[in-house]
């Protein structure tokens, strides 16, 4: 199981709760499963290309995906995912 | 009417009650302030500004406040110093460097951001106040927080400089050393202010925060004697100091209080970390985050939440980006110590290096009249030049011992 943690603009669609649990094999399909269960998630985190948003920042495990390998980056049990506003800071 | 309509997303343009929050639920885009400008343009004028406060608070119409009680009435109005020798060290004819080294109350242009913040985050109905810092921030929340009465919890990254964690202990905060960079204790921030009620200056009360940095251009521009300069240079760490820089020269345009904003906007990072600058050379509109190493710690935020903003405003400007290496911040540091006699900290090397690049390199011309931002005081980041200023000069209580270590004759070498 994965954790994710549900930053507080986001919150209104998971009903209030700050952290959900997902299965997927990577953070693409974790959207998307998460779209599925929480609908409206997916087009808030990213564009209508499928792409993530400019202020969306993703992290494994405390570390930024784009030093992994961006939205494919794999996950596996146990991981932990932090989607957080990336407008912070300075 | 409030001169405050809204807060408003800058992606979407979806607007917001001006509470504590940062983020467009909708895009995940930043909020910022909408201003009432036909109001304050009916009351606002050159003369009132001048006969307001000796502190940045005389454009308190353009600030983010609806009370006039304010955390922090001293900040800003910072020297505007004319520096000729420099100028003259680099063929430049109007040189001026814009001193927050001696801000009010922690040397450091966050001294302007924080007042605001913590007077919007009272306003707000907060008691506590925390932030994610490189350092020059955690220090002026927690000596605002102090003299405001305020709980206060400031969270920075466990290598700073001494001067800078003794900074924060000295007003007794809770002072949280996160293991880990910048960017580690900003994402944890974040986590954490989603979780506790407390205004995260940074965070949550960014909105606010971020605007009283435009006091920046505001006081250049009237100390310019109402103008705008040709040249800016601006260190960036997050990019919204540059951002905010740009954006206050042109509501002072648009309120009637300048006739034209011709500033080049031109922003300085060091090597080590310069996301924003290498983005801006490479001709992106996007930046790459990195992981920090360079000796200007408060520069070091390798996930800039404003860079893509800061690559605009340079870009519209017609203005530039480079980088320094650790070593030309140094000299860089020596440099204004040497010609001006102001001792800046780190990310005043960043901002003089790239000066003097800028120059060399003949985008910033002999005629151009340019403002160099120095925003934090030397005495902070000691380490940094420990090694490259020499020793003194030790001796014994004696005349002679004196003149033979000058190399003295009796009565010679004298200045009179």
């Amino acid at each position: 199981m994965i954790k994710v943690r549900i930053p507080t603009p986001l919150r209104p669609l998971t009903k209030g709760q700050g952290e959900v649990e997902s299965t997927a094999a990577n953070i693409v399909d974790m959207i998307g499963s998460l779209d599925a269960t929480y609908p409206g998630l997916k087009s808030r985190l990213c564009d209508e290309k499928g792409d993530l948003r400019r202020f969306v920042n993703i992290y494994v495990n405390e570390e930024d995906i784009r030093f992994l390998n961006g939205k494919e980056t794999s996950l596996k049990d146990g991981d932990e995912v932090s989607i957080v506003p990336a407008i912070a800071g300075g | 009417m409030s001169k405050m309509k809204a807060l408003v997303c800058r992606e979407c343009g979806k607007e917001y009650p001006p509470k504590a929050i940062h983020v467009c639920e909708m895009c995940f885009g930043p909020l910022e302030v909408k201003y009432n400008y036909d109001e304050i343009k009916s009351t606002i004028s050159r003369k009132k500004i001048e006969q307001g406060p000796n502190s940045m608070w005389r454009y308190i119409d353009l600030l983010p406040v609806e009370s006039t009680s304010i955390i922090g009435p001293h900040a800003g109005l910072t020297p505007l110093v004319r520096a000729k020798n420099l100028g003259a060290h680099l063929g430049i004819d109007e040189l001026y460097i814009k001193n927050d080294t001696v801000n009010h109350p922690t040397l450091s242009f966050k001294d302007r951001v924080v007042s605001v913040a913590l007077t919007r985050a009272r306003e707000l109905g907060f008691e506590t106040v925390a932030c994610a810092s490189t350092g020059n921030l955690a220090n002026s929340v927690a000596a605002h927080a102090a003299a405001a009465g305020m709980k206060c919890y400031v969270f920075i990254p466990a290598d700073l400089e001494a001067a800078k964690v003794l900074g924060n202990l000295i007003y007794k905060p809770n002072v949280v050393e996160v293991e880990g960079n910048y960017d580690d204790v900003n994402r944890l921030c974040s986590e954490i202010a989603g979780e506790h009620g407390w205004a995260f200056v940074n965070i949550n009360i960014r909105p606010y925060y971020a605007e009283g940095s435009k006091t920046l251009a505001f006081e250049t521009v009237e100390q310019l004697g109402w103008r705008t300069p040709d040249q800016a240079v601006i260190p960036m760490a997050s990019g919204s100091l540059l951002t905010k820089i740009w954006k206050g020269l042109h509501e002072m345009h648009a309120l009637g209080l300048v006739d034209s904003v011709r500033t080049k906007i031109n922003g300085a990072q060091a090597e080590g970390c310069s996301p924003i600058a290498t983005a801006f050379k490479a001709g992106r509109d996007f930046f790459k985050p990195v992981k920090p190493k360079t000796i200007a710690k408060s520069l070091a935020i390798g996930n800039p939440a404003d860079g893509y903003y800061a690559l605009k405003a340079t870009a519209e400007s017609k203005g530039a980006m480079d980088a320094v290496t650790d070593e030309e911040v140094v000299e860089g540091i020596k440099l204004l110590a040497q010609t001006e006699g102001i001792f800046a900290e780190t990310a005043g090397g960043v901002t003089i290096g790239v000066l003097c690049k800028l120059v060399k390199q003949g985008l910033i011309k002999k005629s151009d009249v340019t403002v160099a931002y120095i925003t934090g005081n030397g005495l902070k980041t000691q380490e940094a030049v420990v090694d490259a200023v020499g020793r003194p000069f030790r001796i014994q209580p004696s005349l002679v011992n004196f003149q033979k270590t000058f190399k003295m004759g009796k009565n010679s070498g004298g200045d009179s």
